[in-house]
């Protein structure tokens, strides 16, 4: 497993972290009958009725109608189904992630990959729901709260082999910032209104320059970072809520010249225009109703729709566990019954969140020369009815709801796959499935 | 006046106007109709209410639609939904301090705490519920304390809780588990939890009488003759109304179980993520669940909720509901409607997904006679939808209470 992952990594010129000699999934795998949502070109689904998907060595080979399959190919009949690419979740808190302790209101030295747990269930339980690329975020209560991390959900025993890296076997992520009342706090170290949150805010930028643009000597972890938030290298993810508060991180991106993309954005849909204009992208969230805090007042399910017309780019996101990660198809329909258009928010679920993250040269669509991460679904991606049948990340079958253990991550809760507390459930599930249906 | 005032204000008026200015008859013609009754389904069904009740329901070729009635039409047609459980009205949308009234932690059993001396029928929730073709809620005071207080029917409509209200005092609202431990005080543990609720309902049986009441520094308050708890207590000892147990760990629904045969009451499992470890128990005990959200967070207690467990109970052949539950953050309220539409995907029959929230809900916190199915001499509460009210990007297109349209919006 771990070499397959090299393999691809190598093959696909993003670095490997170890050079791996040998190759898996040396055989082809060919799905023929599928609808398959390619989510490839600049707008629709790219969508192919009873196609052909072929898969090697972690790669798609050939996606299309009319594709030869290759002799020795193992060929799986998806006749019925839908593939479509797997779900970049742009937004979520999956692996017991934290970020930024309370000892400072900024701290952008703090890395999320120093504190997952690659074994904890909520991965597994991700992909088990379509999401194979998730950008794992430290919280929002701090103005600024680490660097996040670009998990690609392999299975692996350590947090290396769920990175993405750059050529230079760099980990990428983003930085996570937030304004409005959750960095707000009755601490000397922090901020009590907004006019001082961007205050901190811009003295700390403004001491970045001067640190970037001289001699980074002595050498600051924390401002290394800025400099690539600086230099433009490092995307700026903003928990931003309230459409003043968009604005505000507008100016300061503005002021500093830093990429960001909105996230959450419950009020975006209030200055839409204003972000279409500034060409700043929304990673948004759908509720089930408004409120809990009082910045989500206005959430509605029309904003991803608001977005769209306005011509913001916008991909969708969990927040798991504020929604949960298997729900991230809900999350697309949702936007759909708010008004977006279904391509829309087939594109929010793939390929927007992969240029997001940068990471559409590899993932997001279904492509010759992508990564074979693709979900293999029982129907029409938006409907209540439909389940992840299978989900394959770089050509490696990781959930298979045939297997009733497997099926639990896509079923239940927390305890799932704990054997000494789901013994009786995953019993009773074996029972039912073997029952009647 | 801000945004929220304006759209408060906005449901308000709304809300006046339907219940004034509007008479109570209405004609809802269905491509199909769900009776969620004998029924069944009726292919281009016809629903009359006349003064706020149905006053006939069959083909649209058969059932006469009195001369001048407005007729409204919809592709699918079901009766207003049920919320087995919610704390919608007593959790404010807003989430602060001042709008949360579901849990009073000065002592931990209160349940004398009625519903309708908290409820906010002009909360948002209550519209957005509404909207969403929700018209009945069984909501009250919420989890918390070992036991928290009293629940209440009501429709999501009307400008006060008495002119919403359908049922005062529907069920004692008890909750087992670490959410209800104080460790600084009683009841710190399980065991305590228990001895506490046997402690209560023993002195409800006794009539009041205990050994604790021989204090003779009791103040007037105290000596009163009427024991505002203990008559509470009473009225479950009596089966004037069931106690609802919120227990998800399997340890705690079975103490429910022996509560209910020790004192003779009527238990409700409230929760009860667990109930998959315990469907032989739960089948003989002849208890009713309400089921915790299908989608609802799913960590320590519930860390054994799963998908498919309204599908479990419905093979098993025990009764259940879906509910809303209680939100302590965002989102603050679940929609039963996509509660039940996420069971129905995990394996629940859409039928009976659908009687979750309507009969079955209706028939597990008793208001079967008035709502929950599309039947003569019923309440007039109707649900529109453009397509399987069960799917996602369906949109609920009217929605009818007591005859009144209360939302013509399309959500």
């Amino acid at each position: 497993m771990r070499m397959i992952k090299q393999a691809a990594l190598a093959a696909s010129s993003v670095a490997a972290f170890v050079a791996a000699p040998a190759l898996a999934q040396e055989t082809p795998i060919a799905f023929t009958g599928a609808t398959i949502h390619t989510m490839s070109g600049t707008s629709g689904t790219g969508t192919i009725e009873n196609g052909t998907l072929v898969i090697q060595d972690g790669e798609i080979v050939a996606v299309g109608a009319d594709v030869t399959i290759p002799a020795g190919a193992q060929v799986r009949d998806a006749s019925g189904m839908v593939i479509m690419p797997g779900t970049v979740d742009t937004h979520s808190h999956i692996g017991q992630v934290s970020g930024a302790d309370s000892s400072a209101a900024i701290q952008p030295d703090v890395r999320a990959l120093d504190s997952i747990n690659v074994r904890d269930s909520s991965i597994a339980r991700a992909r088990s729901g379509g999401v194979t690329t998730a950008n794992i975020m430290p919280g929002s209560g701090h103005l600024m709260s680490g660097q996040t991390f670009y998990m690609h959900l392999t299975e692996g025993n350590t947090i290396e082999e769920l990175a993405w890296m750059d050529d230079d076997g760099k980990v990428l992520g983003g930085m996570k910032m937030a304004n409005g009342t959750n960095p707000l706090r009755e601490s000397p170290a922090f901020p009590s209104t907004r006019a001082r949150s961007a205050a901190m805010v811009r003295q700390h930028f403004v001491a970045a320059q001067e640190y970037c643009g001289g001699e980074r000597s002595p050498r600051d972890i924390g401002m290394e970072a800025m400099c690539e938030v600086l230099d433009g290298s490092r995307l700026v993810h903003f928990h931003t809520h309230r459409s003043d508060d968009i604005m505000t991180a507008l100016r300061l991106s503005r002021e500093f010249g830093f990429d960001m993309l909105v996230q959450h954005g419950v009020e975006s849909g209030r200055v839409a225009r204003e972000l279409a204009a500034a060409g700043v992208p929304v990673s948004a969230i759908l509720l089930d109703s408004p409120g809990g805090k009082l910045e989500a007042r206005e959430a509605d399910i029309v904003t991803a729709a608001q977005l769209e017309d306005a011509g913001v780019f916008v991909s969708l996101h969990s927040d798991d566990n504020i929604i949960d990660s298997r729900l991230m198809y809900r999350q697309a329909a949702l936007a759909v019954r708010g008004g977006m258009s279904r391509e829309g928010a087939l594109r929010a679920l793939t390929i927007n969140g992969a240029v997001q993250l940068g990471l559409d040269e590899h993932v997001g669509s279904l492509e010759a020369g992508k990564m074979a991460d693709f979900v293999v679904l029982t129907g029409d991606p938006l409907s209540v009815y439909t389940n992840v049948a299978e989900t394959w990340v770089m050509g490696e079958l990781l959930f298979d709801a045939s297997d009733p253990e497997e099926l639990l991550m896509a079923t239940g809760g927390y305890g799932a796959g704990n054997p000494t507390l789901n013994t009786h459930v995953l019993e009773g599930e074996a029972l039912m499935l073997e029952g009647g249906q | 006046m801000t945004n929220v005032g304006k759209l408060i204000a906005g449901a308000f008026t709304a809300a006046l106007l339907s219940t004034s200015a509007m008479a109570q008859d209405i004609a809802v013609r269905g491509a199909q109709v769900w009776t969620m009754g004998p029924q069944g389904v009726i292919e281009n069904g016809v629903v009359v209410i006349e003064d706020g009740s149905v006053t006939a329901v069959g083909p649209a070729a058969s059932t006469a639609i009195p001369e001048g009635m407005r007729v409204m039409e919809a592709r699918v047609v079901t009766p207003g939904l049920v919320d087995a459980h919610s704390t919608v009205g007593l959790t404010g949308y807003l989430n602060q301090p001042d709008d949360q009234d579901q849990l009073d932690t000065t002592a931990p059993v209160q349940p004398h705490l009625r519903a309708i001396d908290a409820y906010n029928p002009h909360d948002r929730l209550v519209q957005w519920l509404r909207e969403l073709g929700i018209t009945t809620v069984h909501t009250g005071h919420g989890p918390g304390a070992l036991v928290s207080g009293q629940t209440m029917v009501v429709k999501t409509v009307g400008n006060t809780v008495d002119a919403a209200l359908v049922e005062d005092g529907t069920m004692v609202v008890a909750n087992l588990g670490s959410w209800a431990l104080d460790r600084e005080s009683a009841p710190g543990t399980r065991a305590k939890q228990i001895a506490m609720l046997r402690q209560a309902l023993l002195r409800a049986q006794q009539g009041g009488e205990s050994a604790e009441d021989d204090d003779e520094d009791e103040d007037a308050v105290d000596s009163a003759s009427r024991d505002l708890v203990n008559e509470a207590f009473e009225s479950v000892v009596r089966r004037e109304r069931p106690l609802l147990v919120t227990a998800n760990r399997a340890q705690d629904i079975m103490s429910a179980l022996r509560l209910a045969d020790e004192f003779g009451i009527e238990v409700i499992i409230d929760g009860a993520a667990d109930a998959p470890m315990l469907l032989d128990e739960l089948r003989e005990s002849g208890v009713s669940v309400i089921l915790h959200p299908t989608m609802a967070r799913n960590s320590g207690e519930m860390e054994n909720a799963s998908f498919t467990t309204a599908a479990t109970l419905a093979e098993a052949g025990i009764p259940f509901a879906l509910q809303s539950g209680y939100e302590a953050y965002v989102p603050k309220s679940r929609v039963v409607l996509w509660e039940a539409g996420f069971a129905a995907g995990h394996g629940l029959a859409p039928e009976d997904a659908l009687a979750s929230v309507t009969i079955d809900a209706a028939r597990i916190i008793g208001m079967d006679e008035r709502v929950g199915s599309l039947e003569v001499g019923k309440d007039g509460d109707v649900a529109m939808f453009n397509g399987d009210p069960l799917e996602y990007v369906t949109h609920v297109t009217g929605v009818v209470i007591d005859g009144y349209v209360v939302s013509e919006a399309t959500r």
